[in-house]
């Protein structure tokens, strides 16, 4: 049904054109790695694959972070936690995986837990020998903590900054818990030195290549799967909800399970997005529940366009293609450098990359429509009447053409 | 009095925030299918009485029944509006980024979860009471705009469409001609007048001309109480109401 909106609509070139570059990305690059030789100007050499998988999963979760910011306003600042409890189940799995090749070759237990005495295996590392386990426990887990954690905050009708906090709070939580030796997630050195995944090397590059595809055709599905969410009645009862959140609750509407549910989906996404992670760079520990990677995700989604669905994903990739670039040539500016751009952001583009594309493409629209008529009016010899070509209504940077207002406050 | 043929009963309400006593000792009944007028100068109660029936503030005390039987100090806003209640803001407010005509669909009857609404496909009976909606408030042929694009009075019957989409018994209107021109307030008389054929209607408003366009009985508070109730003649002779009115 939904599917057949998506083929029968053609309604959003954009998002098909996201689509089918992710899946050709997808199928190419692995190939450009494995099927072409290492000399040829073709060739994509493996560390390219796996930074770019990596990036992907940013990508993931920036797109994650917009569906309940720009389309539900929930300015969430921990995020980075869903990404990482995703990524921790997955780095469980793949920690059960390596068996008796550890340092200290216990077939059960991981290295660590030897290290720290640990007699027998913890029960919430029951079950993480086995994928499917491990792949449902990704949804699960981040899922039913943006579950709970929704249900409190959103019928409490936590709203704005203070939600800002809490979530903040969240994940600064979580990332003091995950220090801690003794919660069985191995303290502050986290998960690593992994050796499979579905018993293919972890390091090979056909292995990379294929998660780099994994990473492409989720964010694939991700884009469809939002794209479908956004332009159903309830994607636009979610925008109705940012706007005048009164509003929908004098219709009937219960404002908090609209923002739950997406707030949900949303963790379940950045899951996903943390389980490609993990394999990808061989490690996760409790930093990537630092709060500040969680900010940076916010950032991510506004130099992209929050509130559209590629900009989040453009965003990723620039900022992230800019951070290795950056971090090569002038590491200890980088943290001025994103910050700047933040600011420069907000100032200037404060609908992102593709705010400022869709302004300009409709200002040139306008622009030629109008050079159009005078041509014709020229023609017919009335020039002199129609002196003033019909504009655009915005000129002005900051302004838009498809006006996009500010949530309003209502009674 | 009995409560049995009434929509809307309020009995011996008080509210208070801070210590200040935004109702006080309210009674009010509105008849099945009367419409009624509330004037009162600022500050008199009259949102913070629409905030009571709404459930949106809970009273310290007094009695809140609707339709006769039902408690609304006991429901939260979205229970009290799927009853029928349907309430327009004193500033219009309508979904500025969405169409007309997608303001109207979030507004019609039908069922409030999240799971329906994912699924949801428009039926060819939705797009017919959208479209009588648009007639009635005169926005057919802007039915594709973003409602943003609207002035303040066409937002101002959009939301009355969206009321109407919600076919509810009672309607609460909160100064529905404010920011609108003479002509465009005439219409809207005619328009409640229209919708009060089959429903209670209660609306304030603090422009007298429009009110005796209404010709209903009005209701005067002051200090969080019913002043004066009757004619608009009879109230606004009532020395009292004009006492409050230019000031002591």
């Amino acid at each position: 049904m939904i599917t057949g909106r998506f083929f029968a609509a053609g309604a959003d070139r954009r998002i098909a054109i996201t689509i089918f570059i992710l899946l050709a990305a997808a199928i190419i690059v692995p190939l450009l790695n494995l099927a072409v030789s290492p000399t040829s100007a073709f060739y994509v050499p493996a560390y390219i694959v796996a930074l770019t998988g990596k990036y992907l999963c940013y990508a993931l979760l920036a797109l994650a972070l917009d569906l309940v910011w720009g389309y539900c306003g929930i300015l969430s600042l921990g995020h980075g936690a869903f990404f990482a409890l995703g990524g921790y189940a997955m780095g469980m799995y793949l920690m059960r995986q390596i068996g008796s090749r550890g340092v200290y070759g216990n077939p059960i237990l991981p290295d660590f837990m030897v290290f720290l005495n640990y007699k027998e295996l913890p029960w919430f590392w029951y079950g993480f020998d086995h994928f499917w386990f491990a792949a449902i426990t990704v949804l699960a887990v981040p899922g039913l903590l943006a579950f709970i954690f929704g249900w409190f905050a959103f019928r409490s009708r936590v709203t704005g900054v203070y939600l800002s906090i809490i979530t903040q709070a969240m994940t600064y939580a979580l990332l003091l818990a995950f220090f801690r030796n003794d919660m069985g997630f191995g303290g502050n050195n986290g998960l690593t030195d992994f050796k499979d995944i579905l018993g293919f090397n972890v390091q090979a590059d056909a292995t990379r290549s294929a998660l780099f595809a994994a990473s492409a055709v989720m964010l694939a599905l991700a884009v469809f799967v939002t794209w479908a969410i956004v332009g159903s009645k309830y994607g636009k009862l979610l925008m109705a909800v940012r706007d005048a959140e009164s509003r929908t609750r004098f219709l009937g509407w219960r404002a908090e399970n609209v923002k739950l549910f997406a707030f949900t989906v949303s963790a379940v996404m950045a899951g996903i997005a943390g389980a490609l992670y993990v394999p990808q760079v061989g490690i996760i520990n409790p930093g990537e529940f630092e709060p500040s990677n969680s900010i940076e995700v916010v950032i991510w989604a506004a130099v992209g366009g929050r509130g559209t669905i590629v900009g989040p994903i453009i965003g990723a990739l620039l900022v992230n293609a800019g951070k290795s670039w950056f971090t090569g040539v002038l590491p200890e500016l980088w943290l001025f450098a994103l910050g700047g751009l933040f600011v420069a952001v907000t100032l200037l583009l404060p609908k992102g990359i593709i705010g400022m594309w869709d302004s300009w493409r409709g200002n040139a629209r306008a622009l030629r429509a109008a050079s159009v008529v005078e041509e014709a009016a020229a023609k017919v010899g009335v020039a002199s009447a129609t002196s003033k070509p019909a504009r655009s209504p915005a000129r002005n940077p900051g302004e838009w053409s498809w006006s996009d207002p500010e949530p309003q406050a209502a009674e | 009095m009995s409560k049995s043929n009434t929509i809307l009963y309020l009995d011996g309400v008080s509210v208070s925030f801070d210590g200040f006593r935004a109702i006080n000792n309210l009674s009010l009944v509105l008849d099945k299918g009367e419409m009624r007028a509330i004037i009162g100068p600022n500050g008199a109660g009259k949102t913070t009485m629409m905030d009571i029936v709404t459930g949106k503030t809970r009273p310290d005390e007094g009695e809140v029944f609707f339709d006769g039987q039902v408690d609304l100090t006991r429901h939260d806003e979205a229970e009290i509006a799927m009853m029928g209640i349907g309430r327009k803001f004193q500033k219009p407010t309508v979904f500025e980024s969405h169409t007309i005509e997608d303001n109207l669909m979030l507004a019609l009857k039908g069922p409030r979860s999240i799971f329906p609404a994912l699924f949801h496909r428009r039926s060819a009976a939705e797009a017919r009471q959208i479209d009588d909606i648009l007639g009635i408030i005169r926005l057919g042929d802007k039915r594709h705009e973003q409602a943003a694009n609207l002035s303040h009075g066409q937002k101002q019957w959009l939301e009355i469409g969206m009321l109407l989409a919600q076919d509810p018994k009672l309607l609460l209107v909160d100064e529905p001609v404010a920011g609108m021109t003479d002509a465009e307030t005439e219409e809207t008389a005619r328009l409640l007048k229209d919708i009060a054929r089959d429903h209670s209607v209660i609306v304030v408003e603090h422009d007298m001309h429009f009110v005796r366009e209404l010709g209903v009985k009005v209701t005067c508070l002051h200090e969080g109480s019913v002043l004066s109730e009757g004619t608009l003649d009879f109230v606004s002779a009532d020395e009292r109401v004009v006492e409050v009115y230019l000031g002591r």
